[in-house]
């Protein structure tokens, strides 16, 4: 943290050389890092976070096989020098399916079979419900009022009903595939967005720069989406974070029941299903590496969002 | 120490010797406080005075060992009755605390636990100490009540603490404070948080029961007015070293530290205005503990006498008188001392503005404002419709004129409406009834329908420096985005007006990029004027801008809005619950009594008679910093009444110590009629059933001793 070394009283507060600018470049992104840096745990977590997002932005050049490619005469193989990580029971290679199951999680969503857009599908739902659930809990929040019931009593509803079940009710509703999944995420993750929202806007509509800005005759959605909106950052990225570790397990969990992506693709999920079978006849391979996948992911971004709130905390 | 004490002989009850006392943080110690040494007698105050974080709260916490995790105590020892205190396992100094030493935090509602009966609370005080049985433990808190003028003690012990008022809560504290008779008792800013009027009757307490009891106190204030009052010794701290320590009287008579001249030449004196006195404030703000230097004067980089010569090593105390010694290597000359480095001085020419203004047109004028919040109640007949509705009347028929280019300072005490008047003003609450012209304008709307031309002409300058400014933003930013709005000058001008506006509040353009948390608190409030100054408004309204501040940072910020005035000719409502400020600052007074003004006028009328009872009794309570000025004793009975339910008749009525005496039948009519507006001078009216001839005939309150 940079301390100021000026003076609050009349003469001394105008240098000699009139007050000339001095920009620091990245300021912020530096302060942010420094934050980052401060908490070992954070850092652990990050590393974590950041293995699975190289292995699945170089996943092609990280393996020689494609993650269908099928070998008969391997199946269910425990890791070797060919198959770093064993085969599953069609000998496909479980490293080429788990860096490529990990694209579909955090790099890429598939919208059809030949166009997709950058950003994982796990990323993709908390984004989305992160612009809904936000709008939502300012408008509850600045408003409140009837509007705030209502907006209220609704997201209650919702969160009255068990999460699984809900995601269930959606994917039959509206059928597997990675935009249905986005979907459904939004909508479980919206009224708890919306919540914290709400409860920060709450506090923060109470001060006193809340206050000038009405006086200067600010509408009410610059007064929400410039004044209020930034204050409230700090905890929506860290409440994020761990929103998507929850994203990914919402995946896990859809692929496992079969409601995940379309079958032959890669699908952490699913592998886990479909290698539950052969555990017991002693090829666990295909189950473990993305049991421990999903679990390294999502306790990777929890150790990072518990260092990243524990270290912004300590600065405020 | 040598003291001038009645008893030279006693041993003293605490000794501190060369306490230094360190935090473990992750960038290494830190040293809150260094070297300080002071003794407590029997029966005497001493009085620890200073700016915030020049760790005084360090040391009350220091002589109990109660540093929490990370506090060491570094060096020194702490003698109490002889025992050194520096050391002593967890158990042993539990024994003390609470029996033998005692403690006053400045919040009684953090002190209280809200979920436990009061009495519950007194009576392990007595159990955890002594053996005693709770019955007799009980009857001996209701006893201790009552020396603390609790009314209706035994009921009080059936109540929870949200059932007494703060200044009753604090009575409790104190009760449970002696309860064990302490021989030393620890006050942490114990009435910062009060209301002055409440805050004198504590002082008098206090007072009256350091006499009885005989116990040693130790009162930590940031107010020298207060410390004025009740100490008979004072030891000034400043960045975590005592700098000055000597009896109240030398101290105040002949401050023989820069520091300690700096802050009695900080703080305007009750009486003074701006039109013949000055306020000095003191160059620069406390280093934070890192950046103090460690081997030349603390106080050198502010210091108006500094030489190279302070510059060497840090000085040790030098005695002045017997009991007087200073952290200065000049102090026994200081008065003859030439200054190194003179502070310009600024003669204002208010004198010109004001009596411009007293013939200008008007700007502002309020007429039977009426601002009500309705109450909201869960009951069935009130969710039905039906059945009386109820108000909170925060502003009830508040009538008042503001010329162009004059300053209406408005004081009241908590919950006066002071602040809810000037929201219904700008527009921030809406006005329930009456008319507010601006400007010719009727502006009864609330803000968001108001024409842009009007809001720009009006502009607010907020209380709390750490929440005045946007966190996210830049200085530079927040002070563009009224220009923008308003359109004040050109696009491609704004940069350059900001850093007018910024030179306008004493800051030099490398704050552009700030952003707000690397400011001081006194710089954030220059922020918020220069914001305030952005749309070049007609009239700043200013809610308690410097309560916030310490002494010396408010000199600086109440010297600006003063240039501002000068240099701009704005309009300005200043509202203050300090007294001496309002006083210095305004050109008219407004005193609010629950929502109502009872006394307005000019600023010298209201100080002097005639009065109004309660400006006479808000006079007898404000702290004066000099000992040696008298008062006249009003404290006022009861608590404020409701606004829920505001008395009839004359709303000061059931607290008005004047009315038995003044008025034929007892003041009868004043419980059944609204009293009428008396006129005494110009502008001066005071509403109040007493006639104005009675009321001239009250004695002025405040005696100083220069006087």
């Amino acid at each position: 943290m940079e301390t100021t070394t000026s003076d609050p009283t009349a003469e001394e507060l105008i240098p000699p050389d009139g007050g000339t600018m001095r920009r620091v470049p990245f300021k912020r992104i530096r302060e942010a890092a420094s934050i980052l840096f401060a908490s070992r745990v954070a850092v652990v977590g990050l590393a974590i976070v950041l293995f699975w997002v190289f292995v699945a932005i170089f996943a092609p050049l990280l393996t020689p096989y494609t993650p269908l490619e099928q070998d008969w005469k391997a199946p269910n193989q425990g890791p070797s020098a060919a198959h770093p990580l064993g085969t599953d029971e069609l000998g496909r290679d479980l490293w080429s399916r788990l860096i490529y199951g990990a694209r579909v999680v955090l790099v890429i969503l598939p919208m059809s079979e030949h166009y997709w857009l950058p950003g994982g599908t796990a990323l993709w739902g908390v984004f989305v419900a992160l612009l809904a659930g936000t709008t939502l809990g300012l408008l509850s929040g600045y408003f409140g009022g009837w509007l705030d019931e209502v907006v209220m009593r609704l997201l209650d509803a919702m969160m009255a009903v068990p999460i699984i079940l809900l995601f269930l009710i959606i994917m039959a509703a509206l059928g597997a595939s990675a935009v249905n999944v986005v979907i459904a995420i939004t909508i479980v993750g919206t009224p708890g967005i919306a919540r914290l929202v709400r409860s920060l806007t709450l506090d923060i509509r109470t001060r006193e720069y809340i206050r000038a800005a009405e006086t200067r005759g600010e509408n009410s959605f610059y007064i929400m989406f410039v004044e209020i909106l930034p204050n409230a950052r700090g905890p929506i990225i860290v409440d994020a974070m761990l929103r998507v570790g929850y994203a990914i397990f919402a995946m896990g969990t859809l692929g496992f029941l079969g409601l995940g992506m379309p079958p032959p693709s890669p699908d952490w999920g699913s592998m886990v299903a479909k290698g539950r079978e052969f555990i017991l006849e002693g090829s666990p391979w295909a189950s473990l590496w993305p049991s421990l996948a999903i679990a390294s992911l999502v306790v990777g971004l929890n150790l990072l969002a518990d260092g990243l709130r524990e270290e912004s905390m300590r600065y405020q | 120490m040598k003291t001038n004490s009645p008893d030279p002989l006693t041993p003293p009850v605490l000794a501190v010797e060369h306490l230094t006392i360190a935090y473990h943080t992750r960038k290494g110690d830190v040293e809150a406080a260094r070297d300080v040494s002071f003794r407590v007698r029997e029966g005497e105050t001493v009085g620890l005075v200073g700016e915030s974080g020049c760790g005084k709260s360090t040391i009350a916490f220091g002589i109990v060992n109660f540093l929490g995790p990370n506090g060491i105590v570094k060096d020194g020892e702490v003698v109490f009755q002889g025992y050194n205190l520096v050391g002593r396992s967890e158990r042993d100094l539990k024994k003390l605390r609470g029996d033998r030493i005692s403690m006053v935090y400045q919040d009684p509602m953090q002190a209280l636990n809200p979920s436990v009966r009061l009495g519950e609370q007194l009576i392990e005080v007595l159990t955890f100490h002594q053996d005693i049985s709770t019955t007799e433990a009980g009857d001996r808190c209701v006893e201790m009540l009552k020396r603390v003028h609790m009314p209706d003690p035994e009921e009080v012990m059936r109540r929870y603490t949200h059932q007494i008022s703060g200044g009753q809560q604090q009575r409790v504290v104190i009760a449970m404070a002696m309860l064990n008779n302490p021989a030393l008792l620890i006050m942490d800013e114990p009435t910062t948080a009060l209301d002055v009027t409440v805050e004198a009757a504590v002082l008098d307490l206090l007072e009256e029961l350091k006499t009885d009891f005989r116990t040693a106190n130790v009162f930590i204030t940031h107010n020298l007015g207060v410390v004025a009052r009740i100490s008979d010794y004072l030891c000034v701290m400043y960045a975590g070293e005592l700098v000055e320590r000597g009896g109240i009287t030398e101290i105040f008579n002949r401050p023989c530290h820069p520091y300690t001249m700096g802050l009695l030449s900080c703080v305007p004196k009750l009486g003074e205005s701006k039109r013949d006195s000055i306020l000095y404030p003191i160059r620069g703000r406390v280093p934070p503990p890192p950046a103090r230097p460690a081997h030349e004067c603390i106080f050198a980089p502010r210091c108006n006498f500094a030489t190279a010569e302070c510059r060497q090593a840090r000085p040790d105390m030098l005695t002045v008188d017997a009991g007087h010694s200073a952290r200065c290597i000049y102090a026994r000359e200081i008065d003859s001392r030439p200054r190194t480095r003179q502070t310009k001085r600024r003669a204002l020419q208010v004198e010109a503005v004001s009596r411009a203004g007293a013939s200008a047109e008007e700007l502002l004028s309020l007429d039977k404002l009426k601002v009500y919040y309705p109450q909201e109640s869960n009951s069935v007949v009130s969710l039905l419709g039906v059945g009386e509705k109820k108000f909170v009347k925060a502003v009830d028929d508040v009538s008042v004129r503001l010329a162009k280019g004059r300053t209406l300072g408005v004081v009241g005490e908590s919950g006066c409406g002071k602040s809810t008047l000037v929201k219904g003003i700008i527009g921030l609450e809406q006005v329930t009834d009456g008319d507010i012209e601006f400007l010719g304008i009727d502006v009864t709307r609330s803000v968001s329908d108001r024409d842009t031309r009007l809001i720009r002409e009006m502009q607010m300058v907020f209380q709390n420096p750490d929440a005045t400014l946007n966190p996210s933003y830049s200085v530079g930013k927040q002070i563009a985005r009224p220009i923008r709005k308003f359109k004040t000058v050109a696009r491609n001008q704004v940069k350059d007006e900001v850093f007018r506006l910024l030179r306008a509040v004493r800051l030099s353009g490398t704050y552009y990029d700030r952003l707000p948390r690397q400011l001081s608190g006194g710089e954030k409030q220059r922020v918020g004027i220069a914001r305030a100054l952005a749309s070049r408004p007609d009239l700043i309204i200013c809610d308690e801008p410097v309560s916030a501040l310490d002494v010396s940072v408010q000199a600086a910020v109440i010297n600006l809005l003063l240039d501002i005035q000068e240099s701009f000719g704005s309009s300005m409502i200043f509202i203050a619950h300090d007294l001496s400020v309002v006083r210095f600052f305004s050109d008219d007074i407004a005193v609010m009594y629950l929502g109502q003004i009872v006394e307005v006028g000019p600023a010298d009328a209201i100080y002097t008679p005639p009065y109004h009872p309660y400006t006479e009794a808000l006079l007898s309570a404000v702290p004066i910093p000099d000992p040696g000025a008298e008062q006249t004793e009003i404290r006022l009975g009861g608590n404020v009444p409701s606004a829920l339910n505001p008395p009839p008749g004359c709303r000061f009525h059931t607290r008005c110590p004047r009315r038995k005496e003044m008025l034929p039948n007892g003041g009868h009519i004043c419980e059944r009629e609204v009293p009428p507006w008396r006129t005494s001078g110009k502008g001066h009216r005071i509403l109040c059933h007493i006639p104005i001839e009675t009321l001239n005939q009250i004695e002025p309150v405040v005696h100083t001793s220069d006087a």
